[in-house]
């Protein structure tokens, strides 16, 4: 061992200036200020606003960074600065769709690891970069909370669970060949730029899609049903002061 | 005796449209702010400590006690942010719950929001979970709609707005003062503490930072009474709770039980392990909390149990691990997890958990050298109690608990690789090729 670090973020530097190219028009301004007044403080807005620019740019643009810093008046260094720390903020454009496979430590053990090099191999691409085709980005991601359904992926922030490898080489075929997928527990995909529109604070009208929960969510609500288990009836206890003292 | 399970945030999980307010209102959902509008603030505050609700975020800090600390004298506005920015590894109670009854914390936050004079409440919930947000916004609008939310809520003169807010990957920001911070428009980093949330908090004003899970309870302890809540749990951690199973049992997931059941009893529930194989290690509170082995199946999982245990109650994620895992690489794994999110404030953990990693990529590969176990010990010892915040603590935590329970498999880490001891392919929930099982 040398003792030099090698960045775990190899192209994490900055936001990417050689790309001037931009989508963002008066619409989008529009609605980043929008989002600026439905807070307190216009400057709370600006995560939701940086998620609103990567739905029009497909990543975090110059532009977007300039017009942050002057909706809210502030140093467009200020706005690089909170966007290079996020991990949800990418500086290359993302794929149509971007599809994340989880290598935490229970993930990682419980075939994690093993679902992300098939999918490396499958889009031939490696982790943080996207198909020369654009259709998907691939990550490795941290923790996403859903433990109980391990291993876990998902694709534009909806969830992917109990993935084995014949399932992620369903699900990527399926992406590459633009076919229609639903999460077992979410919506439709849609796409990874209309996912952060949402994200901004623009729903989609999809939430009532998909169920109410999945079956490990469930799983001690239907022991206690089955076995009749339930909380203790509010009657079996005495009432607390506080609540005498209301009525 | 309480049954073994108690199903209060989790019993209309699975019914058609439970997320809906037309299905949360039928189950006797909204029932219980029309009693805490009949209250006074300081009654409701009253009320919940007396239930001894304790947050369930991961430290266990009294709900109540947290909001008596805001000072009603200070002329600021007073801000609720409920945590919603679930990442701890391991854990995944709050987002189910969001997902499949997002009124229950909508109506929750408008009583805790009420009991500590607050008229602006945010969600902060994580970015990775779209359609947890999508449920979130459309619980919010439904309870504007309703009139529960916005100016002189079913008539008594309180106005209260709910922000719902998308983070945008940092686990840090589940840390409340990263979080305030964050939600300033700012990077997700720790502030020195004092001075408290409480007292100079979002906005330098008095703010109330609570779990999801936290407020979600609060509606039941309204309408059932402090009593109620008191009489299920243990001596000292009352209440019914969510605790979370993962890893390598027949049947992982949710199971919300008074506080106190034991991890023998949730495999139980779960069917118990893997088939042919037994538990070696397992978290009780996610990854930052020190792993305990078979010895602790039948110590309650409550505050005071862990406690005694060397360990902590954490969030109550129990993540399983059985005998054909590596402790060396999911050491490493989670102390990666950590490398990764940490914000990069303080040099001991900036610094210290890229030291770790380094360390343990060589026990991982039968690189180390001798001696390397003391090492990694010493460089622990110069992480935790040494940063702003518990993400140092919480990345030395799972390296040293190893260590105690398992030096001798760091030891072999001087020779021989962790794939080699525990081949990775049989701790995979499925057939890899090659792999004869």
């Amino acid at each position: 061992m040398s003792g030099h670090f090698e960045s775990h973020f190899p192209e994490s530097g900055s936001v990417d200036y050689s790309d001037q190219s931009t989508n963002i028009d008066e619409t989008t301004i529009a609605e980043l200020r929008e989002l600026a007044s439905r807070y307190p403080q216009p400057r709370s807005a600006l995560l939701p606003m940086l998620h609103l620019v990567q739905s029009v740019d497909g990543r975090v643009s110059p532009r977007g960074i300039e017009v942050c810093a002057d909706v809210l008046g502030i140093t467009t260094a200020q706005v690089s600065g909170v966007a290079t720390f996020y991990t949800m903020y990418k500086r290359r454009p993302a794929g149509h769709h971007h599809l994340g496979v989880c290598t935490t430590a229970l993930c990682a053990v419980m075939g994690g690891d093993i679902l992300l090099d098939r999918a490396k191999a499958k889009l031939g691409i490696d982790e943080g970069q996207t198909t020369p085709c654009g259709k998907v980005s691939l990550e490795r991601l941290e923790c996403n909370a859903a433990c109980d359904f391990a291993p876990v992926a998902m694709v534009n922030w909806e969830f992917f669970d109990n993935m084995d490898p014949a399932k992620m080489d369903e699900l990527i075929d399926k992406l590459m060949n633009g076919e229609e997928v639903v999460s077992p527990r979410g919506a439709t995909l849609t796409s990874w730029k209309e996912a952060e529109r949402v994200l901004a604070g623009f729903p989609d009208g999809r939430a009532d899609e998909g169920p109410s929960a999945g079956p490990a969510s469930l799983l001690g609500r239907e022991l206690a049903r089955d076995n009749n288990w339930n909380a203790p009836s509010a009657d079996a206890t005495p009432a607390a002061p506080e609540e005498e003292a209301a009525k | 005796m309480t049954d073994m399970l108690t199903p209060v945030l989790s019993a209309q999980w699975g019914e058609d449209k439970s997320w809906k307010l037309a299905r949360y209102e039928a189950t006797g959902g909204y029932r219980a702010i029309r009693k805490a509008f009949d209250m006074k603030p300081e009654d409701l505050v009253s009320l919940v400590k007396d239930a001894n609700l304790r947050g369930r975020g991961g430290a266990g800090f009294p709900t109540g006690m947290k909001w008596s600390f805001v000072p009603q004298d200070n002329p600021n506005p007073k801000y609720l942010v409920v945590n919603a920015d679930e990442s701890e590894p391991g854990t995944c109670k709050d987002i189910p719950l969001m997902m499949a009854n997002p009124h229950v914390l909508v109506e929750g936050i408008i009583i805790s929001s009420y009991a500590i004079n607050c008229h602006t409440a945010f969600i902060y919930c994580r970015g990775e979970v779209l359609h947890v947000i999508r449920r979130l916004q459309q619980a919010v609008r439904e309870a504007y709609a309703a009139g529960y939310l916005g100016k002189n809520i079913l008539g008594t003169g309180y106005d209260l707005d709910i922000i719902v807010h998308a983070g945008a990957g940092a686990y840090i920001c589940g840390e409340e003062t990263a979080l305030l911070d964050s939600l300033e428009g700012r990077r997700g980093q720790p502030r020195l503490r004092p001075p408290f949330p409480a007292v100079a908090g979002l906005y330098a004003s008095p703010t109330v930072v609570n779990n999801v899970e936290s407020i979600a309870s609060v509606p039941a302890i309204v309408d059932n009474g402090a009593a109620w809540f008191q009489s299920m749990g243990t001596e000292k951690s009352k209440g019914f709770t969510l605790y979370s199973v993962s890893g390598h049992v027949k049947r992982p997931g949710q199971f919300e039980a008074p506080m106190g059941i034991t991890l023998r009893q949730l495999i139980d529930l779960g069917g118990g392990m893997r088939d042919g194989h037994e538990l070696k290690f397992f978290t009780p509170g996610g990854s930052s909390t020190p792993i305990l082995t078979a010895e602790g199946l039948d110590i309650p999982l409550d505050y005071e149990g862990m406690a005694a245990a060397g360990t902590m109650l954490g969030t109550k994620a129990l993540q399983v691990f059985d005998d054909t895992t590596s402790v060396v690489r999911t050491t490493l794994r989670f102390v990666e997890f950590y490398k990764h999110e940490s914000c990069g404030k303080c040099t001991p953990c900036r610094e210290g958990s890229w030291w770790l990693v380094q360390l343990l990529m060589k026990f991982e590969a039968g690189q180390a050298e001798e001696g390397d176990v003391d090492k990694l010990l010493d460089i622990c010892d110069n992480i935790g109690g040494r940063s702003f915040c518990a993400l140092a603590d919480g990345a030395v935590a799972c390296v040293t608990s190893a260590v105690k329970h398992f030096r001798e498999e760091f030891e072999q880490g001087y020779h021989t690789p962790a794939w080699e001891l525990f081949p990775y392919e049989k701790s995979a929930l499925f057939a890899v090729e090659g792999d004869p099982r």
